[in-house]
């Protein structure tokens, strides 16, 4: 089973929101040698004690496959949903990202953020903090964009990820 | 989504909801949960659980020596009965202690609920005296585990503890328990009113699949069934069902070490245990097989040999009621999900509905006589050294007429007893096969003869092991349980000289057992009885002494120190490629090397 292309997936796993829940979902990535690129986990809905981790993972379509089945056996695991193989999610992922500089690169920058759709959340006179939210690849394009013009601070949420139409994961 | 998510309440009958200190409460759970015995030793964090427990009828507890010696005993006891294993110990080392045994519960699928203390709920975080952070120690090494934080959630917990650990993939859970916890008085909720949130296991197979594997089955020409632990875990309808089924087919049949006596080794189809210690028959089969039914097994590095070489010309049928099994080794053409004994029962059924003939299976039958024709188990032996295998064949021969149990430590010894010690039902063999924890045996033997008071209980065992976990002789003498250890001694780490001489160039880096005890004086100082062969001339007279006296006995069988274990497959070898003697002198690949 080797040999194969490593692909990268967003699974995301809706769990009981009970204490150590979130440890035994990353324990058994990094127990069993799995990737993980991104992680975003919050609780969803507080009436059901429900929370949502989402994951961006790579590996091959075998080691995709491991993945979903190990974390069907987690107890507290309701369900995993891989968006990638199902091609049915939207993915998004929100950005605070802070560029330095005065001058031509500064209003280059703020020309780049408004392409973008990016909004100053903080600005100074030699600042801005930019708010941006998008595919992940959106993100990445516009912090490679930002780091000739003065780029020194990179926060990323991880990527959020929900089924197109009216049903839910 | 379910719509309601907290516990589901009984309908309040008067009296089903008791007021309860949490300590009380483990007992009344224990009892509810139909729990006779339990394995353990006290402390500090768990003292208000020991204070319930003294009061409380009707429970045995089984104080041991160490707290590893408690979990391998509550692991013999429900490997031989087919119930959960229920183990207490105190915080910190208690906890640590237990971590070798409940990983070679989850390693084996034995279920397990492990209770423990943990320090007030008020010091935890602290670094307190004997706090460890238990549900993190153990939190890759369980099914499940919980701290409870309210005495309110901890008969809930209890009662999701036991339907945990005994359904779908039986396995270690635990229970972590603040002393304040065990203090405070809270609400009991008896079982029944339990439900768990999400835990929902597949035991029913799909009726689709079954029906294939059935079509699959008939069409093989080269069939052959390797079935495993899943067998036995799925109880005795498993096996009953499954000797049906080789019975309608006539197919041959292989079993891992976890697997042995679901099938009787006395029945023709039988070909004997497969893998790095199989017999030549099964693993042939196995290699040249068109098709490979594989029944609640896992395709362990043990079983399969080199993963590119293994079985190259067969469609495999998986069946495991974990659906992570499936694909996760050697790709599968057909996964079924579900218990054992509810699908074989159901191919059976379907077989014998469709009146199904198998192909015939002369000419695969003639090839697989060929390969037995090799005596894969054969061994030289001799008049002045005992050897090993003869060791095992004479505890064979003469237990015949007994009601026989047998546990082993990790090692060559375990091989041979495998090998060589015919299991005809379930239930019978206890040994650690997926972690491979010396020490198991001993304190297993204990949880089987408590489990089973007047049958024959024997751990073959060696003589490194052994003394890892030696100090259970205590335990066995305490409670009167006439274990009886059969110990191969060869002075050595056998399989790690073994190892050595094949691999290393007979460097045998501390492998030598130097100062060895003397067992029978040993046996005399924990209060029981020592008995040592060293010539093949007194093998069964000492045997038969063993057997007869109703105490536990040390057995010091002296036996050949320079002996290997054969057949073997060399790590990174195919299934073909085995070294039967030593006289094949089998190279070993550098690959091989990494694999041991």
């Amino acid at each position: 089973m080797s040999g194969e292309a490593v692909e990268r997936h967003t699974i995301t796993v809706l769990v009981n929101n009970e204490a150590g829940v979130l440890a035994r979902v990353i324990g058994l990535f990094s127990g069993r040698g799995y990737n993980i690129e991104s992680l975003t986990v919050a609780e969803v809905d507080p009436a059901a004690r429900t929370s949502r981790i989402t994951i961006v993972t790579s590996g091959t379509p075998a080691v995709i496959e491991q993945i979903e089945a190990q974390l069907n056996r987690v107890v507290p695991v309701r369900k995993v949903t891989n968006w990638t193989a199902e091609k049915a999610g939207i993915e998004r992922e929100m950005a605070l990202i802070k560029v330095a500089g005065t001058g031509e690169k500064r209003m280059e920058a703020l020309r780049m953020a408004d392409a973008f759709r990016a909004r100053a959340v903080d600005t100074t006179h030699t600042s801005f903090v930019f708010e941006i939210t998008g595919a992940p690849s959106k993100i990445d394009s516009f912090i490679e964009l930002m780091r000739p013009l003065g780029l020194v601070d990179v926060s990323r949420t991880g990527v959020a990820a929900i089924s197109r139409g009216p049903e839910a994961m | 989504m379910d719509k309601d998510n907290t516990l589901t309440a009984a309908p309040a009958a008067a009296g089903a909801h008791l007021t309860l200190s949490g300590a009380e409460m483990v007992i009344q759970a224990l009892r509810d949960q139909g729990v006779s015995h339990i394995f353990g030793y006290p402390g500090g964090a768990v003292l208000p659980i020991y204070d319930a427990l003294f009061k409380a009828p009707g429970i045995t507890h089984v104080l041991v020596r160490h707290e590893q010696g408690a979990v391998h005993a509550a692991e013999g006891y429900a490997r031989s009965t087919g119930k959960p294993g229920v183990v207490l110990v105190t915080s910190g080392p208690g906890a640590t202690n237990a971590v070798t045994g409940i990983t070679d519960a989850l390693m084996d699928s034995i279920p397990l609920v492990v209770i423990t203390g943990q320090v007030p709920s008020h010091l935890i975080g602290t670094d307190a005296f004997q706090e460890c952070d238990t549900v993190g120690i153990t939190r890759p090494c369980t099914k499940n585990n919980w701290l409870v934080r309210d005495v309110n959630e901890l008969s809930r917990t209890l009662h999701e503890a036991f339907q945990i650990a005994t359904t779908g993939r039986p396995g270690p859970v635990l229970v972590d328990i603040p002393k304040d916890i065990q203090f405070q008085k809270g609400v009991y909720l008896p079982p029944a009113s339990v439900q768990h949130r999400s835990y929902k296991p597949k035991t029913d197979p799909d009726p689709g699949a079954i029906a294939r594997a059935v079509e699959m089955m008939a069409a093989a020409k080269r069939p052959v069934f390797y079935t495993g632990g899943g067998i036995i875990n799925s109880g005795p309808e498993a096996s009953k069902a499954l000797r049906e089924l080789v019975e309608l087919t006539g197919f041959p049949i292989t079993s891992t070490l976890m697997g042995l006596g679901a099938f009787p080794a006395s029945r023709p189809e039988w070909l004997g245990m497969l893998g790095m210690h199989g017999t030549w028959e099964a693993n042939n089969a196995m290699h040249d097989c068109d098709l490979l039914i594989c029944l609640g097994a896992r395709f362990d590095d043990r079983v399969t040999g080199r993963v590119a070489a293994f079985s190259p010309g067969s469609k495999r049928i998986h069946l495991d009621i974990d659906a992570s099994q499936i694909n996760k080794v050697v790709r599968t053409e057909l996964g079924i999900v579900a218990d054992a004994a509810k699908a074989i029962a159901e191919m059976v059924q379907v077989w014998k509905a469709k009146k199904k003939q198998a192909q015939p299976l002369k000419e695969w039958w003639a090839q697989i006589d060929t390969w037995r024709a090799r005596k894969s188990l054969a061994f030289k032996n001799s008049d002045t050294l005992i050897k090993p295998q003869y060791a095992v064949d004479r505890l064979y021969a003469l237990t015949r007429d007994k009601d026989v149990y047998i546990t082993t430590e990790v090692g060559q010894h375990q091989m041979w007893a495998a090998q060589r010690f015919k299991f005809e039902q379930p239930n019978r063999w206890m040994t650690s096969g997926g972690l491979g924890t010396m020490g198991y045996g001993l304190p297993a033997a204990v949880g089987v003869q408590l489990a089973h008071p007047d049958a024959l209980v024997i751990d073959i065992a060696g003589e490194a092991s052994v003394q890892m976990t030696m100090q259970e002789m205590s335990t066995a003498i305490q409670y009167d349980l006439p274990i009886k250890i059969f110990i191969l001694n060869n002075e050595y780490m056998g399989m790690v000289r073994q190892w050595q001489e094949l691999l290393h160039g007979g460097r045998y880096s501390h492998s030598y057992s130097e100062a060895l005890p003397d067992f029978v004086k040993l046996a005399e100082a924990f209060g029981c009885v020592g008995l040592r062969a060293t010539t093949p001339q007194e093998l069964d007279g000492k045997i038969l002494e063993m057997i007869a006296v109703k105490r536990p006995v040390l057995f010091d069988c002296r036996v050949d120190p320079m002996e290997n274990c054969y057949p073997m497959i060399p790590s990174g070898a195919a299934h073909n490629e085995m070294i039967l003697s030593p006289d094949d002198g089998g190279e070993v690949s550098e690959a091989g090397k990494m694999l041991v």
